[in-house]
């Protein structure tokens, strides 16, 4: 057994056989392009603007391909570890809507559709009933409405599923066919409805895949905004005890006293748990596992309710103001946490499941969370 | 930065067959067996149950076949635990022996130790306790007044241990003691003794806790002699050894799952008509203890690479202990307790049990400040 030193060494983290060759690359690249990208960027985003260089980089480096499948123009990396990205895109607050793009490909491509370049987005984010299709002539007539859609306004295609006779659709919409009424998240960032009542054609619109309806991609979504979560709580870590050895009061820096010291280790807990969530969600996502999905996003979100708090008060007055950047993470977190389903909407799933299960049954249905081939 | 590293424990079908094998097992031992009983778990003893632990192969579980182990992976090991914990089995009687005292004697005991001590532990035979805690000495286990001093064949040994659990039904203690230099040289001259509990000159008083129960002791030392065979690993490198069976004793699954038998309860008494508040209130508590078991079995992985999850250890037990300590007030804030009504009489039962024992889940095995210092230590903060 090795001493006991903290954190590990990179060469021990590399000796445990967690990720693959691919995967390591394409976090690396990840760091050092959204690593590289300035608060003034940042702050543009959080006014409601774009930044058209980091979308580039993302689009150059095959980013919103990487839950596609090599055939149709991917890495051919396990979706558990292209998850990673979004980690990195949380971690350092990322401009750009890359889980959304990620996402919105991966239906594309699965729907049968090919994978765009362009930035894209998916709706709806909440409910099943925003989206209605008709047939109409030789097409097809959408209707309908979409609120708190992700960067809509800067996106080129939205990827939309609609209902038909009770059954979903993949469409996808040219974002200009939609009225679009600018909103903002509560972390400034696009988050607009979309009114549509527009003509497709045959080519637009394709029979969802079998396991994807409006319940699958909210939770698809949940999952991705679980591991940006758990990238921007390790950032808010970091800048606080990093602040915490800096800053020096009543002669010595107050990451010196103990009072401090334990608030950070109960901010450290929070997101250990946040990234344990993270790991659950990753894995999840493929198989689009909605219990083992709605644990990770309401565990994450109680994670930023009790982390972010911690944060602001070990920063005091000056992690108050726009200026500084902790705001970039918290803003987010508090965003992110009530995106794709809040702690209560995916509490109550899992509860009724639970209490569905009954006293006896309760332990074996915690178990069957990471179990192999998990019969749900 | 990285300030500690989670790995996904792979799942592992080996390890399912086993849980199914558990399981069957206790349905059969628990069959008659009442939850606020049960609710014990780790702190109920029976030696019987033990034994039939180690018939099965269950204790020792990843120790090499030489010393009657199994040579299984920490993963199954750990599904073993899990499944004992999660129903409330009476483990408390092979506990500390197969959580810490085995794996230490395997890594610093003598060949002797070994041979004698480990096949019996794995049988289910023989117990264990904790020789840490005195009177001036808890969380500051450095401040160790217990003396071993060198004399001839061996050791003269003077002073106090208190909080031992099950110290009046164990064989052994693990006795971590001062062989040379003062309370000032602190980590310096401390070693650890394999203690035979009947060597004349021991007296073990039981202490009762609030609820009136007694499972720990104060244990006496008054010039026992204890023979040279008896120091376990080196004489001085004590401080090494004893923080090294902390991240055993801090790493497992028993550090989240105390309430669980009471939550099991609070399900049958909800299930019929759950209100909404009540089944989010649910909810919340199964993404706890998923990601806690996630988090957990990753230190059970780390284990099993042979790493040192001190650190890890430390936020999983931190973690758990505020689920284990919420549930009893998750379970008043939702059903109206009628001491009266066949419906929840037995909840109540297991509620006052859990009520009385939770305030010790924060401080077995390292005090909340104790871990969260830890882990400011690991941040970089001391």
């Amino acid at each position: 057994m090795s001493a006991g030193h903290w954190p590990m060494p990179a060469e021990e983290v590399m000796r445990l056989p967690y990720r693959s060759e691919t995967a390591a690359l394409l976090s690396e690249s990840a760091t050092r392009l959204f690593g590289a990208v300035n608060d003034g960027e940042l702050r543009k985003a959080e006014l409601g603007g774009w930044s058209e260089t980091s979308w580039r980089e993302v689009a150059e480096a095959g980013f919103p391909l990487a839950f596609v499948s090599e055939a149709g123009g991917g890495f051919g990396v396990a979706p558990a570890e292209a998850i990673e990205l979004v980690r990195i895109a949380g971690y350092h607050a990322a401009p750009v809507p890359l889980a959304e793009a990620m996402l919105a490909n991966r239906l594309l491509t699965e729907a049968g559709f090919a994978p765009v370049d362009r930035p894209a987005t998916i709706a709806p984010v909440t409910g099943c009933t925003a989206f209605s299709l008709q047939r109409e002539g030789a097409g097809w007539r959408i209707r309908g409405r979409a609120v708190g859609v992700p960067w809509a306004r800067h996106a080129g295609t939205i990827v939309a599923l609609a209902d038909h006779d009770g059954s979903p659709f993949v469409v996808a919409l040219n974002r200009t066919i939609a009225e679009l009424e600018q909103r903002a998240s509560l972390a400034g960032v696009p988050s607009d409805a979309l009114t549509i009542d527009a003509l497709l054609s045959n080519d637009d619109v394709r029979p969802a895949p079998t396991r994807w309806n409006c319940e699958t991609l909210r939770a698809a979504g949940a999952a991705l905004r679980v591991a940006e979560m758990a990238g921007a709580l390790e950032r808010v870590l970091e800048l606080t005890v990093t602040y915490a050895n800096e800053r020096v009061q009543f002669g010595k820096p107050i990451g010196k006293q103990q009072a401090v010291q334990q608030s950070l280790a109960v901010l450290a807990g929070q997101v250990a748990a946040c990234g344990g969530a993270a790991a659950i969600a990753g894995a999840a996502f493929d198989g689009l596992d909605i219990p083992s999905i709605a644990a990770a996003k309401a565990r994450a979100g109680e994670a930023v309710s009790v982390a972010a708090p911690i944060a602001h008060q070990v920063h005091g007055a000056i992690g108050f103001t726009e200026e500084h950047r902790l705001h970039f993470f918290t803003r987010r977190l508090w965003a992110w946490r009530d995106e794709f389903g809040s702690e209560r909407h995916w509490s109550a799933i899992l509860g009724g499941q639970a209490l569905a299960a009954g006293a006896e049954g309760l332990w074996p249905f915690v178990t069957a969370f990471g179990a192999p081939q998990e019969a749900r | 930065m990285t300030y500690f590293t989670f790995p996904n424990a792979p799942p592992l079908p080996e390890a399912e067959k086993l849980r199914g094998e558990v399981r069957a097992f206790l349905a059969e031992e628990l069959r008659n067996v009442p939850a606020h009983v049960r609710a014990a778990s780790w702190s109920g003893f029976d030696a019987q149950f033990s034994r039939r632990m180690g018939e099965r192969g269950w204790i020792g579980m990843t120790w090499p076949k030489q010393y009657g182990g199994h040579e299984r992976s920490s993963l199954e090991r750990y599904v073993v635990l899990e499944e004992m914990l999660a129903v409330g089995a009476p483990v408390a009687a092979h506990w500390i022996a197969d959580r810490q005292s085995g794996p230490l004697l395997l890594r610093f005991g003598t060949e002797e130790q070994r041979q004698n001590v480990l096949p019996k532990i794995a049988a289910g035979e023989l117990f264990c306790c904790i020789g840490m805690s005195e009177p001036d000495s808890g969380s500051d286990l450095a401040a160790v007044r217990t003396r071993a001093e060198p004399v001839d064949g061996g050791f003269r040994v003077n002073g106090t241990k208190l909080w031992t659990t099950y110290g009046h039904r164990a064989h052994y203690m693990l006795l971590f003691c001062r062989t040379s230099g003062g309370p000032a040289d602190r980590h310096k001259g401390t070693s650890q003794l394999l203690v035979d509990l009947t060597l004349p000159g021991i007296t073990i008083r039981p202490i009762a806790d609030l609820s009136g129960a007694k499972h720990f002791n104060e244990v006496v030392f008054e010039n026992v002699f204890v023979p040279g065979s008896a120091l376990i690993g080196e004489e001085g490198n004590g401080w090494h050894q004893v923080t090294s069976e902390l991240a055993y004793e801090r790493s497992g699954p028993e550090r989240f799952l105390s309430s669980f038998v009471l939550f099991a309860e609070l399900i049958r008494v909800l299930q019929r008509n759950p209100s909404d508040h009540a089944t989010i209130a649910v909810g919340r508590l199964i993404s706890h203890f998923v990601v806690l078991r996630q988090l957990s079995r990753g230190v059970a992985w780390l284990l099993q690479n042979g790493e040192n999850p001190a650190l890890e250890a430390a936020v999983v037990k931190d973690l758990g202990a505020l689920v284990e300590q919420e549930i009893p007030d998750v379970v008043r804030s939702l059903v109206e307790i009628d001491p009266d009504s066949e419906q929840t009489r037995e909840l109540a039962r297991t509620l006052h049990y859990i009520v009385q024992a939770a305030p010790s889940f924060s401080l077995r095995g390292g005090t909340r400040e104790i871990l969260r210092g830890i882990i400011a230590r690991g941040l970089g903060l001391r």
